[in-house]
């Protein structure tokens, strides 16, 4: 009772890298705590999957296994963590900030009456005094996130209401096998008792799911760019300077907003977390929202037109110029220099 | 035979313009300034304004009207929905709703939607003050309906359910769900249609009850205490039937705890120019280091 629980999103059969990413932040939190790490899942053919989960620190291994839940449904994958929640009360419950967790944590939180804390970048135990009537908490989940578009870094606590519940974006935390294998003691969810026949409304008529093609998590080397681009046309400099270099090409929230490339290529809080050895950031101005996902890069290098950019107080080198010029030369000097 | 009519509820927010923080909207200390932030139509629920638009022509007898939650200056978003295509709309507005938090928030426009009673709920996937994604699936949540989420596009409206194409990270997924039920629509739905020059001479008159109250003698005030259709529906927390104990900073189960300004800590930036020696010194070296290549 009380312990830290994970959501265990599949893609594909496999279990997804944000779920052990959060198994890894999710045993320190445990250990912390001094309770038990359990994950959650919820799919069909899961046979064999606790094996993964404990490497990953996961004590216990929940399971609700039926090919009702697969592909992901809001309503019965909300019934089953809800009636698991309710029967095993968690302190914590954490889920992906993907399109699975985003999508139906809040119906969870909603129907438990939780707190519910999006897009946390860190997660840490601490105390709380209420400011109002001095009431002491201890060992509380602060959720810690940026807000207001990147502008203010919040701490967010859930007193009184349990589990305390947060989503963390892929790539945000570390990913890393737990010192020992931990039990991964299956145990089966009765789900039959959870799920409603109307929880079975929704109909999946057609699928299209591409295969990851985009891989700017792993890439050593990262071009990216921002509004400062101009257009989706010049945006193309971007990715002429990323191939010159063997790079992957990412982009700001503003210039994936502005439609110059694909959302799969957003770094930053809403994106992708990185942390390549060399971040060349182009025409990007540097708000928080992106800075998150990116400045544990071992090397940046900024191309502004503006020399007081935010972007240049965390850069090593700040180059002062026009992407339009700058680049070109790059992939020149580039070219000249190396082999 | 007459269809039933097929009314839709877009639920929309008034936001700060948190993507164009300029110079001007910092303060010295590097603190944001809040008040010299324009006060927008949260860009995704234009495209649920859009998405319920489209419907209510696919529809042929439909209505749509927006609910919204916030203060009385947030009656510009109705209008500049009506601008654009909107029947009317609702604000819920009053102090027992400040300190929200998207639980508290989803509960008050829940107790509002049970008064509407709508057949759909059309709201943006998020708002870009928050960047949640809470509201809409919280709201459906309580009101005991479907949801579909990062709706793209309206696939076929039938009778008593309705298809749609929604985008997901790595592709798209096709679902038909029962009405009524709850879309919540992504950016990368088609853009709003723009304001209609007609509407706008229309509508422009257009007030809540306390818009008129505040200025009783004004043209614009005896325009719209006369005609039905220029009145913008107010509803402060006693009309929606409350608990009390569920609105507000009371019915939010989080809590901030701290706020910390983002001021960026100057780190020595090797400063370089565009000219040619600084590019090419710096390829050398990041070629020398192998950093690169």
């Amino acid at each position: 009772m009380n312990n830290v629980f994970v959501y265990i999103e599949l893609e594909n059969g496999a279990v997804a890298d944000v779920s052990l990413e959060l198994l890894t932040k999710g045993r320190e939190l445990a250990d912390t705590l001094k309770v038990k790490l359990e994950a959650v899942v919820i799919g069909e053919n899961l046979a064999g999957i606790e094996k993964e989960l404990a490497k990953y620190g996961a004590d216990t291994v929940w399971v609700a296994d039926d090919k009702i839940f697969a592909p992901f449904r809001t309503l019965p994958h909300t019934a089953v963590m809800c009636g698991l929640i309710e029967q095993e009360k968690p302190q914590i419950a954490l889920f992906g900030a993907t399109p699975v967790g985003r999508d139906f944590a809040p119906r969870v939180s909603s129907a438990l009456h939780s707190g519910l804390t999006a897009d946390c970048t860190q997660l840490v135990i601490g105390d709380h005094a209420d400011p109002k009537t001095g009431k002491g908490y201890t060992n509380l989940l602060y959720q810690i996130r940026p807000a207001f578009g990147g502008n203010i870094i919040a701490t967010i606590v859930n007193p009184d209401h349990r589990p305390q519940m947060a989503t963390v974006r892929e790539g945000v935390m570390r990913k890393e096998e737990a010192a020992k294998p931990h039990a991964g003691e299956v145990r089966k969810i009765d789900w039959q008792k959870f799920v409603k026949d109307t929880d079975l409304a929704v109909k999946i008529i057609d699928r299209q799911i591409e295969e990851r093609k985009i891989n700017i998590k792993g890439a050593s080397v990262i071009v990216a760019g921002g509004y400062g681009m101009g257009s989706k046309e010049n945006f193309q400099l971007v990715h002429e300077l990323a191939e010159v270099l063997g790079a992957e090409v990412g982009a700001s929230r503003a210039a994936v907003d502005a439609g110059f490339t694909d959302h799969a290529r957003q770094i930053g809080q809403t994106g992708v977390t990185v942390r390549p050895k060399l971040y060349i950031a182009c025409g990007i101005s540097g708000q928080i929202q992106h800075t998150a996902g990116m400045d544990q890069s071992s090397m940046i290098i900024s191309i502004n037109t503006d020399p007081e950019a935010p972007i240049n107080k965390i850069a090593d080198y700040a180059i002062t110029g026009d992407v339009n010029d700058v680049i070109p030369k790059m992939i020149k000097y580039y070219k000249q220099n190396s082999k | 035979m007459m269809k039933k009519q097929l009314n839709i509820v877009v639920l929309a927010k008034q936001v700060p313009d948190t993507r164009n923080v300029g110079k001007d909207a910092m303060t010295p200390e590097g603190t944001v300034n809040r008040s010299a932030l324009p006060a927008i139509f949260n860009p995704e629920d234009l495209n649920a304004l859009e998405m319920a638009l489209h419907i209510r022509e696919l529809a042929g007898n439909a209505t749509v009207r927006v609910l919204t939650m916030g203060p009385a200056r947030a009656a510009d978003i109705i209008r500049d929905a009506m601008f654009r295509g909107a029947d009317g709309g609702y604000l819920l507005s009053g102090r027992e709703f400040a300190g929200s938090d998207t639980l508290a928030t989803s509960y008050a426009l829940s107790c509002a939607l049970r008064k509407i009673q709508p057949d759909l709920i059309v709201a943006g996937r998020q708002a870009i003050d928050g960047d949640t994604a809470q509201v809409g699936p919280q709201v459906a949540e309580k009101l005991g309906l479907p949801q579909v989420t990062y709706a793209e596009e309206i696939v076929e409206l039938k009778e008593k359910s309705i298809v749609v194409k929604r985008r997901l990270d790595h592709g798209t997924e096709v679902v038909e769900s029962p009405l009524p039920m709850v879309l919540t629509v992504n950016a990368s739905a088609p853009e709003c249609r723009p304001k209609n020059a007609k509407r706008v001479m229309k509508y422009k008159f257009a007030l809540t009850p306390s818009e008129i109250a505040a200025a009783p003698d004004t043209e614009a005030a005896r325009r719209a205490t006369e005609k039905e259709y220029l009145q913008i529906t107010e509803w402060a927390a006693a009309d929606v039937n409350p608990d009390p104990q569920q609105l507000g900073l009371a019915g939010s189960p989080t809590k901030v705890k701290k706020i910390e300004n983002v001021v960026f800590q100057a780190k020595e930036a090797k400063k370089l120019t565009a000219a040619d020696c600084d590019i090419a010194d710096l390829m050398v070296e990041l070629i020398a280091s192998h950093t690169l290549g």
